[in-house]
């Protein structure tokens, strides 16, 4: 699709201005991306119209088609609640804190321009409670805020728990009502009956910020990079054996090629990459190269781009010890409400640390293979499904290390290092 | 119609898979398996016998 205007198809976008100040400064966010004037003449169905015609998918990590959403959320009965996602719970992921942190303007105006979408008077942000630098950004943006009267509605904050699984939609709808950190069973939708019962849009930060910018430039705009299916860029964490780790900003479509180049990784010294984090699939170095980032693209090889980790594991690295130990982290994130995901996660966990230290029964891979297939969708929530897919994909990928393993233990790269640890939090 | 299991209620009672084995099974931990599908007029019956069943009435029955 053609550009309407003149810096329609370059990037970055949400990332821009972010080399030569801070955007936590309203002034100097106003003279990257624009004032808000032309956002208060649009009224709640055309915020939802627009962001239909740009083909927004949520970043949170499920891409569900974001005007579908906030459509649910304004034609449900009482008065709207809009919850800002901003917990950022995958361990490998650093974009959601990059951008309340950088850029929270951006996201407080997708976000005010999604209440009024839904017809909200209300906005929570949320945030992991030991995301300490993004609260005091969120705070300092929100005091500019409103010495500026920009808005006309409430934001409040709120500090969510750290665990796994505290961001997941209804986990953290639970939480704001009081409750444990844990998913609830569906029905109730939340966007039927979630915060207070009411109405709840809760949204992720990276597609509210999108919102902020298809409000101030349009559709057209927004569709000028990308592809026809799949419109847009998208914010991404490269980590693990890659040169220069951090988040980078990529249209959808792009070579995974030119993506892992611009980032200096030599894919020589890749054995193998984790696509969609945690939750993600395991993908074999010798085919990403063949492969865009693209939902199209990756559900061809059983992966998804997921909340949007790119991670190599370095060919010195045993993708059996990094198998083994988030599957136990997984494992023990489990909230323990469903009896399949609390003893299937924990059964995988054990039986592929019995095949890491060579002294598995003959049945175990059986085991694993018969477990993942029988684990997804019967717990409240996709955790099974996560963990089902995240080993059986590494199973596939590695099946001769794994091999190997149970027939000999522990090889000499089990012991080094496990590179599979924190994100990097800059930006590229 | 399609059945679904509440996984939160269920205890792994495995009165389902008794009463409507073709539809059911159980795990290696006694938790059900649930065919995904619609199911069959002529099985109707004996999935709400096990809907009734369920002693944390954590199975339902969901109209197409």
């Amino acid at each position: 699709m053609a550009a309407t205007d003149t810096h329609q198809a370059s990037l970055p976008r949400l990332l821009a201005g972010l080399s030569s100040g801070t955007l936590a400064d309203l002034d100097y966010h106003y003279a990257v991306h624009g004032p808000l004037a032309r956002n208060r003449e649009l009224a709640g169905s055309q915020i939802v119209d627009l962001v239909e015609q740009a083909g927004l998918r949520g970043r949170g990590g499920g891409a569900f088609p974001t005007a579908r959403k906030l459509r649910a959320v304004r034609t449900a009965r009482g008065g709207a609640v809009v919850v800002a996602n901003g917990c950022e719970s995958e361990p490998l992921s650093a974009k959601d804190a990059l951008l309340v942190r950088e850029v929270p303007h951006l996201v407080l105006d997708g976000a005010a321009l999604a209440a009024r979408a839904v017809g909200a008077d209300r906005v929570i942000v949320a945030l992991n409670r030991s995301a300490t630098a993004e609260r005091d950004a969120l705070e300092l943006a929100l005091d500019q805020r409103r010495n500026a009267s920009v808005d006309d509605v409430d934001f409040e904050s709120f500090a969510a728990d750290d665990s796994f699984l505290s961001g997941q939609e209804t986990a953290l709808v639970s939480q704001l009502n009081g409750g444990p950190p844990w998913p609830t069973f569906i029905p109730p939708r939340v966007t039927d009956r979630g915060v207070q019962k009411r109405p709840t849009l809760v949204q992720n930060v990276e597609t509210l910020a999108n919102i902020a910018l298809i409000a101030r430039h349009g559709a057209g705009w927004y569709r000028a990079v990308g592809t026809d299916a799949e419109a847009g860029a998208t914010l991404i964490t490269l980590a693990g054996g890659v040169g220069v780790p951090g988040v980078y900003e990529v249209a959808y479509g792009t070579s995974l090629r030119d993506v892992l180049s611009a980032a200096h990784v030599h894919l020589p010294d890749v054995s193998g990459f984790l696509v969609g984090g945690y939750f993600g699939s395991w993908l074999p170095a010798s085919l990403i190269g063949r492969l865009e980032l693209s939902q199209r693209s990756l559900s061809d090889h059983g992966a998804s781009l997921g909340c949007g980790v790119v991670f190599a594991l370095p060919a010195s690295s045993c993708p059996v010890a990094e198998t083994v130990r988030i599957a136990a982290y997984l494992a023990a994130q489990s909230t323990g409400q469903c009896g399949p995901c609390i003893h299937g996660t924990a059964a995988i966990a054990d039986t592929l640390h019995s095949i890491e230290q060579g002294n598995a029964s003959r049945l175990a891979f059986a085991d694993l293979m018969r477990w993942t297939l029988e684990l997804p969708d019967r717990g409240a929530c996709h955790h099974p499904n996560g963990v089902a897919r995240f080993v059986s994909t590494a199973l596939h990928t590695f099946m001769a290390q794994f091999d190997d393993h149970a027939r000999h233990g522990p090889c000499d790269a089990c012991a080094t290092a496990h590179t599979l640890d924190g994100p990097t939090r800059d930006w590229q | 119609m399609r059945m679904r299991c509440n996984p939160i209620k269920c205890e792994a009672h495995g009165l389902c898979a008794e009463l409507f084995p073709e539809w059911i099974r159980l795990d290696d931990w006694g938790y059900p398996i649930i065919e995904t599908g619609p199911i069959p007029p002529d099985l109707e019956a004996h999935a709400r016998r096990a809907v009734n069943a369920c002693p944390t009435l954590a199975l339902d029955l969901e109209r197409d």
